[in-house]
């Protein structure tokens, strides 16, 4: 996994000088192949996800985004607060996940002795070998528990005067899929921007240093804008990995269709409800679900789109790729 | 050594080679055409296991006459619930009887089950709460028949309570959320002298569509009205408050961690896990501990219909009757079933009703076994079955 900041590859005038070899043409048929696959297993997703939500696409309608009343037994479904839990949990995890990822990067590559630095690294890097079920339960015995007993309390009696920060810390809600899925994306966000901000190069720390800069200069001026670019397409990949996880946050969020009045209340993701109606599901239900699959693979598109977006105008047309 | 393909470059370079650069992601994109094609017209049929008709199993391994017939891999899905017992049933017949008679049973749940079963993918199907209307007019060759009795209890978390008794209207008031305080009237009368606290009271459901919720809101909309109407029974219902656990272990985990709550949870899981659990007022007003007992009682008190079996035993007549339970069924082929797979099938489900080995493991796995008033009844059905589109009984060994 890498994110790279680079100009488009001259792959044109490459292939005219080189005449199409054998091994040229059968590479480039391989790659374009492997290439292939992935768009039309996309295509293909997206064809089958529509045709076998059509039934529900048909008697939902378009007001199926923003109700409330999830409900099979009515046969009443509208997704509206599954998809206000998936953005709060994520945008919440995208936010403190890439602050504390930066930073961990900054103090890896810019402070730390190189024997403090590897092992910091190798640890944060274990977080995302760690399955999803053990953050799930972790979450519920270990982490919930500490929300409810002091974390909570601690927010409420100081940012209880907000409006959505005053409620009841629960072991299980919307908070805990916050902080679990900050946790999981954690290692990804950091991995990428420790490798983005240890390819700035190092002249241009010697330089801004030269002309007197303090180490807090150096990193604002020399090194932030520069990793700028990658930092974000990290901040992508966490959310990507955010947006559609599953197992963990249905173990933590509640799974309550009712539209959360706090922070601490229990709420429902697209993906959990995917996930734990979709067994016992037949019909109508069934075809709503995969709506709800459906969606999330559009909200997913748009989210990177505009991540996208954001990056050209942050960079100011720069090129990001990332690449998995 | 010149690629054949590729001998047109030379002339027209510099012309064709922009055209020749698409030329492989052409090539590609044919051959991936033509590759989804051959998937998309070589799937479906059945894929249900092959058979092999081999010699009968050593005869002196086998206690009894039944399983002499022909080794067999059967597939099966369906409920999760049962799956333990199952389990534990095909196993064991498998080492006691035949060691050719090998089952893949997959805890897909009961909506796939039946999904399965119609589609013809598998040997049997299994469901918790059977099958609609629909389903048996979609697949009319399907025999339901009942294996073992599930119950539903309400596990609680309140320090220093050490008995719990509630009733229906109690628990469909708790679950509606109009009764919020562990000191509210209507508990408080149910349980005197019971120290409840004055607390609100935090609920627990399951957030997985299970047959347990199914069962459990059924009971609720027999015995309450409101709730009849305002939610009604459901695998997945619309729950008006509490938080949502993901399976028993879920539910489980949210109750023994939060003062204060209650929960419902399976019995198998509830006696395993030696949780606490509420007693439930039946309809003939006694209140009544779930147990494997009292669990079966409820299935004796109620007129179990033919030919499916397929009936509600919540809230059921009987002195001692717990009030949430249910059956669990197998969908078997009347007739149309292959005899290479359902005659070792039928042979096993008689063998899983007579043998004590089979009646030990559903005690062991603490499950309810069915009264034996049905034992009867499952006997003709399972003589009635026959294979291969009816022209041989499935039963050998009868």
């Amino acid at each position: 996994m890498a994110v790279t900041t680079s100009d488009r590859p001259n792959r044109a005038a490459g292939s005219m000088k080189n005449r199409l070899k054998p091994g040229d043409w059968t590479f480039t048929v391989l790659t374009s192949l492997t290439a292939l696959v992935v768009v039309v297993v996309i295509a293909g997703m997206f064809f089958e996800l529509t045709h076998d939500s059509w039934p529900a696409i048909k008697a939902n309608g378009i007001a199926f985004l923003w109700h409330t009343n999830w409900d099979p037994a009515r046969e009443a479904f509208g997704i509206g607060s599954f998809i206000v839990g998936t953005l709060i949990t994520s945008v919440f995890a995208l936010i403190f996940a890439t602050l504390v990822a930066v930073l961990v990067a900054l103090f890896l590559v810019e402070i730390a002795p190189r024997f403090v630095s590897r092992p910091v690294s190798y640890v944060v890097e274990l977080l995302a070998a760690i399955p999803s079920v053990v953050y799930g339960l972790w979450g519920i015995f270990v982490m919930g528990v500490f929300i409810r007993d002091h974390l909570g309390h601690f927010i409420v009696s100081y940012l209880g005067w907000l409006p959505f920060m005053n409620g009841t810390p629960l072991i299980t809600g919307l908070f805990s899929a916050c902080l679990i899925l900050t946790i999981m994306i954690l290692p990804t966000v950091m991995a990428v921007s420790r490798d983005v901000i240890a390819a700035v190069p190092g002249s241009q720390r010697e330089g801004i240093a030269a002309l007197g800069a303090t180490r807090w200069e150096m990193i604002r001026i020399a090194v932030l804008p520069y990793a700028r670019s990658g930092i974000m397409g990290a901040a992508i990949l966490g959310l990507a990995r955010a947006v559609g996880e599953t197992l963990a946050v249905t173990l933590v969020i509640g799974n309550s269709v009712t539209l959360p009045s706090n922070i601490f209340a229990p709420a429902y993701t697209m993906a959990s409800v995917i996930a734990n109606q979709f067994p016992e599901s037949a019909g109508l239900h069934q075809a709503a679900l995969i709506e709800v699959a459906l969606v999330l693979l559009a909200i997913t598109f748009l989210i990177n789109a505009l991540a996208r977006l954001l990056v050209w105008k942050v960079t100011g047309g720069q090129r990001v790729t990332v690449q998995e | 050594m010149r690629w054949p393909f590729c001998s047109g470059i030379d002339q027209s370079r510099a012309a064709s080679a922009q055209r020749l650069r698409f030329l492989p992601v052409l090539v590609s994109l044919a051959v991936l055409s033509i590759a989804a094609l051959a998937t998309a017209c070589g799937g479906g049929g059945n894929t249900s296991s092959s058979t092999t008709t081999g010699s009968p199993a050593a005869p002196g391994s086998i206690p009894s006459n039944i399983g002499k017939g022909d080794s067999a891999n059967l597939t099966g899905a369906g409920a999760t619930f049962p799956a333990p017992i199952y389990q534990a049933w095909f196993d064991d017949y498998m080492h006691n009887v035949s060691q050719k008679v090998q089952v893949n049973y997959q805890p897909v749940g009961s909506g796939a089950g039946v999904t399965q079963f119609t589609a013809n993918t598998v040997d049997f199907g299994a469901s918790d709460v059977g099958m609609t209307d629909a389903q048996l007019a979609a697949a009319p060759d399907a025999q339901l028949l009942p294996t073992v009795i599930g119950a539903v209890t309400l596990s609680y978390n309140l320090s220093g309570v050490t008995s719990l008794k509630l009733d229906g209207p109690a628990i469909a008031n708790i679950y509606l959320g109009a009764i919020k305080n562990w000191n509210d009237p209507a508990l408080t009368a149910l349980n005197p002298g019971v120290n409840l606290p004055n607390a609100p009271i935090q609920v627990a459901y399951r957030s997985d569509s299970s047959g347990t919720s199914g069962v459990f809101t059924d009971y609720l909309s027999k015995v309450s009205d409101t709730w009849k109407t305002q939610v009604g029974a459901s695998t997945a219902p619309h729950w008006p408050v509490g938080q949502g656990g993901q399976g028993n272990a879920g539910v489980a985990a949210v109750v023994k961690q939060t003062p204060n709550s209650i929960g419902y949870i399976e019995l198998t899981y509830a006696l395993q896990n030696k949780l606490p659990f509420a007693d439930v007022k039946n309809k003939a007003g006694k209140m009544i501990t779930p147990t494997i007992d009292s669990a079966s009682v409820s299935a004796a008190g109620v007129t179990v219909p033919s030919p499916q079996y397929q009936i509600s035993i919540t809230n059921a007549d009987g002195d001692n009757a717990y009030p949430i339970s249910t059956f669990t069924y197998l969908l078997l082929d009347k007739s149309t079933g292959k005899c290479t797979q359902q005659t070792p099938l039928v042979d096993m489900l008689w063998w899983v009703f007579h043998d004590p080995v089979a009646q030990q493991d559903v005690k062991d796995e603490f499950y309810a076994p069915l009264p034996s008033s049905l034992l009867p009844r499952i006997e003709a059905t399972l003589k009635a079955l026959t294979c291969d589109g009816g022209s041989k009984p499935s039963l050998k060994s009868q």
